[in-house]
């Protein structure tokens, strides 16, 4: 099924590298939206009982108690819903393949150093899991490459789009780096060789960066890794990309930070299993954590796993993004949210773990909002978006509705009576 | 029944309970030959404490029933009462249940703990003997390691009994075991008293993949390999009927392949075949049918919604995920109504895990099931919802006749939960597995660590 979202633009390959907003509102029908009587969370501010929401060109133009519909525009009648920002997913799949079915899957290049690698390309935006993202309130994903210890990319993607360089919302989002057990072959078999790998790259891209003349006239020595993949790394060590850092154990946590601050990344850590461990240096460093908030198993990457890790970050002052690993597919999302809750965090924390702390972790700064200027993804709720009694009803993406049905759907109504019908 | 027969199906029951009888035993099979000897028996005792009276909760039964400010008692491993407001047995430990709800300990039909154990090393990778498309001589239970950390945290999510089942690399995995969740040194104090074995068999795309050099490397392949198989049993076992009816002259060669199989064309296996797709699910009954035997359950049956009315038909049970799905070809069409489906359709449907991070959480699946049944019309109701965690499981492992609902008699395999059980924000405050408080959430010394968490790791479940 076509999605309702409308195309019209044509942009270029290389437009895909800068910020997207730009264009949404050209995109977007000049229709207007008053989503009017809900309970409003706009989560940059307190909850509004029967507010309203107003958006038009894709962007929300206004939120509050006392605000009339325009005229002319599209009335929706919330009253007694739930009304959020659309959900941002911090370490996604959909449209990027399904996790675990390689033939579909995008987010994965073959060998080790790949910081070039950008998966946008080749995301498809007829993918089943584009609607089943967005049956979960899900409106934007940061897609996460995967693989080796320096595999790519992350991009950010709003859940909605007919070409996938309209979907973009960033890219590069971050440098993935990983740093975790996975990343031990990189090195030898040994963090630490592993590290001494990165501080190369690191260091060959920098000199890369200052001797590009001579290196265009080969009076440069050998370099670590292909000058393509030496630029990949530039932005992040400009500042200019965060670098998105999975880290488990302590050591690798701390190794994280230590590199955050030899080289002045701005960094995002993920997994950090042991983070409560040394929640407040986490919290000193002013870095944010994407996680999955009920990881309680111990491995040797993490023998410190702990049910309440989320809550005890939380408590040093640590912003979370929370994440959805599980088979279930990134719809669960906001059951994570939940469970995070049942861990002991606060409700409104929870809420923002997966709306404007990922926003701004990932440099999305029109994101993760219910406020004027902010893009246009909302999402009415049945009810508490993080119980499993309540559903997304309507979910708009860039100020137009997006459809919620699925293939599941198809085939559940297909097999509703047995034998089936045709 | 031969004696051979009681042997391979009853001895673990019989020899379970005392020290004694198990000296008695060897001595009563001194001069016999292995198979008349005990098999691996349950050496599981059941701990006591006092009486429990658990006042004004919500009690969920599992057998249609939601009691509203309700009591219930158990003593001596056994609910006494449900429903009444009788007096308390001397020396009771009196919960208050205000805001609180009760359901039966949550069995899962399909578990890997402690043949996959954390931390997951390579050494701990016990669960798939995948040197033969057909193993059915190995036991889960000679690979269990008690000391699995997951176990703890899966008491904590209020599991009270699980089958734990070799993987699925081969046609015939071997054969499960279906334990108590409670601190243990060996597996036999474990294991489920009297409890019958189920055999792993498995469709589709991992048998194949795993053999493809070899051989099965089709689906029709795989076929043939079951067919095979229990051809060769059906000799075996006839071979062995025969001797064991007069038991003259010297006794078949002993075969424990065979012998698992014979098992299940005795009935006295149940077998649990992991399935995903409903053309494959269906293969397999005719399978059963011309050999004689039934599926007591389906396993990952992504596609059972499929085919639920032949489920029905044929009485086999189809233990399910409520939202994986997508992650292989054969789990392409998963679709979220699949357990309503399939209890609208009358067939027996069963939330299992899989998976050491959702055995915590199977109340949470169940209510994820429910709700989108619910959503897309399909009338499910809570104590239905209950059922998919809890009777038709103990159905699935046939131990329901002993627990798996909350009925007077049973056993006192119990769960108190903080909140609604179907809320995402809810707990297992307390369990009692066989009537002993095995978790307590509000009591760090009653939060089981395994001899693994000794010194290095920690929970963190005390909120």
């Amino acid at each position: 099924m076509k999605q309702p979202y409308g195309t019209r633009s044509l942009i270029g390959p290389l437009a895909v590298a800068f910020a997207i907003t730009a264009t949404i509102g050209r995109e977007a029908a000049a229709q207007t939206i008053a989503i009017t009587g809900g309970t409003v969370f706009p989560v940059s501010g307190p909850r509004i009982e029967h507010g309203t929401v107003v958006m038009s060109a894709g962007t929300i133009v206004a939120v509050g108690a006392n605000i009339a519909p325009p005229p002319g525009a599209t009335v929706i009648d919330a009253t007694g819903k739930w009304v959020t920002p659309g959900l941002i997913h911090a370490n996604a799949n959909a449209g990027g393949g399904v996790a675990g079915l390689f033939a579909y899957s995008e987010q994965s290049k073959q060998g080790e150093v790949n910081p070039s690698f950008n998966m946008a390309e080749g995301i498809d935006p007829a993918a089943i899991t584009i609607p089943i993202a967005r049956t979960g309130g899900i409106t934007t994903g940061i897609l996460t490459p995967n693989g080796s210890f320096l595999p790519g990319v992350a991009i950010a993607i709003d859940f909605a789009g007919d070409r996938s360089e309209q979907m973009i919302a960033r890219s590069p989002a971050a440098l993935m780096l990983d740093l975790t057990d996975n990343s031990k072959g990189a090195g030898g078999g040994a963090r630490a060789g592993t590290l001494t790998r990165i501080r190369k790259l690191f260091k060959d891209a920098l000199e890369y960066d200052r001797r590009r003349a001579e290196f265009k006239r080969g009076a440069t020595q050998e370099w670590s890794a292909p000058a393509a993949e030496l630029e990949g790394l530039l932005p992040a060590l400009r500042g200019t990309v965060p670098v998105f850092v999975n880290a488990n154990r302590r050591i690798d946590i701390e190794n994280a930070l230590k590199l955050g601050r030899e080289y002045h990344l701005k960094l995002i850590l993920g997994g950090a299993i042991e983070g409560w461990q040394i929640a407040a240096a986490i919290a000193a460093a002013n870095v944010p954590v994407v996680m999955e908030p009920n990881r309680d198993i111990p491995s040797f990457d993490g023998l410190g796993a702990r049910l309440d890790n989320v809550t005890l970050l939380r408590e040093a002052g640590v912003k979370i993004a929370i994440a959805q690993g599980d088979p279930g597919g990134e719809r669960s999302l906001r059951y994570a949210a939940g469970n995070a809750v049942r861990n002991g965090v606060s409700w409104d924390d929870a809420l923002r773990s997966v709306t404007l702390w990922p926003a701004e972790a990932f440099g999305l700064a029109q994101y993760g909002a219910l406020a004027p200027g902010k893009v246009a993804n909302v999402v009415i709720w049945s009810g508490d978006p993080f119980e499993f009694s309540s559903a997304a009803e309507r979910v708009f993406i860039r100020g137009r509705e997006a459809s919620l049905r699925t293939r599941e759907n198809e085939l559940r109504d297909r097999y509703r009576t047995l034998p089936p019908a045709r | 029944m031969t004696r051979w027969q009681w042997c391979v199906a009853t001895v673990g029951m019989a020899l379970s309970t005392a020290g004694p009888a198990a000296a008695q035993a060897t001595e009563q099979f001194k001069d016999t030959l292995s198979f008349d000897r005990p098999q691996y028996p349950s050496s599981y005792r059941r701990r006591t404490n006092p009486p429990v009276v658990i006042r004004n909760a919500t009690i969920m039964t599992a057998t249609g029933a939601e009691l509203k400010n309700a009591t219930i008692v158990l003593q001596d491993g056994k609910i006494v009462s449900v429903g009444e407001t009788g007096s308390s047995p001397a020396g009771a430990q009196v919960i208050d249940g205000t805001g609180k709800f009760v359901t039966p300990g949550i069995i899962d039909t399909h578990s890997h703990m402690g043949v996959y154990s954390a931390p997951g090393s390579a050494a701990e990778q016990d669960g798939n003997e995948a040197t033969n498309p057909v193993t059915a001589e190995v036991w889960a239970e000679h690979s269990i390691w008690p000391h699995d950390p997951q176990i703890p945290l899966a008491i904590a999510g209020g599991v009270t009994v699980a089958q734990i089942l070799p993987g699925s690399a081969n046609l015939i995995g071997g054969r499960s075991a279906v334990i108590r969740l409670v601190p243990a040194r060996t597996v036999q104090e474990m294991k489920y008293p009297g409890a019958a074995y189920g055999v792993k068999m498995a469709c589709g795309e991992n048998p194949k993949r795993v053999y493809q050099n070899r051989g099965p490397s089709t689906r029709m392949g795989n076929m043939a390999g079951y067919r095979a198989a229990f051809i060769q049993a059906e000799q075996y076992r006839v071979r062995w009927d025969k001797w064991l009816k007069d038991r003259k002259g010297e006794p078949p060669a002993r075969d424990l392949r065979m012998e698992t199989l014979a098992g299940v064309l005795r009935g006295e296996i149940s077998v649990q075949n992991h399935c995903y797709r409903a053309d494959e699910m269906a293969q397999m009954l005719d399978l059963a049918q011309e050999f004689g035997f039934k599926i007591r359950s389906f396993h990952h049956g992504v596609e059972a919604y499929k085919i639920a009315d032949l489920l029905a038909k044929a009485g086999t049970a189809a233990s399910v995920w409520s939202d994986w799905g997508g992650f292989k070809m054969e789990a392409y069409d998963e679709v979220l109504e699949n357990l309503a489906l399939i209890t609208q359709a009358g067939a027996r449907g069963v939330l299992h895990t899989d998976s050491p991070d959702g055995i915590q959480r199977m109340n949470q699946d169940a209510a994820k099931a429910m709700y989108a049944g619910i959503r897309a019309g399909i009338p499910i109701t809570r104590d239905q919802a209950l059922r998919w965690i809890t009777a038709n499981p103990a159905w699935v492992l046939s131990i329901d006749q002993q627990t798996g609902t909350l009925e007077t008699g049973k056993t006192a395999d119990v769960v108190l939960w903080s909140g609604d059980p179907f809320s995402v924000y809810s707990k297992a405050e307390k369990v009692w597995n066989d009537g002993w408080l095995v978790f307590d959430r509000l009591d760090k010394s009653r939060q089981y660590k395994t001899d693994f968490n000794l010194g290095q790791t920690d929970p963190g479940v005390g909120r």
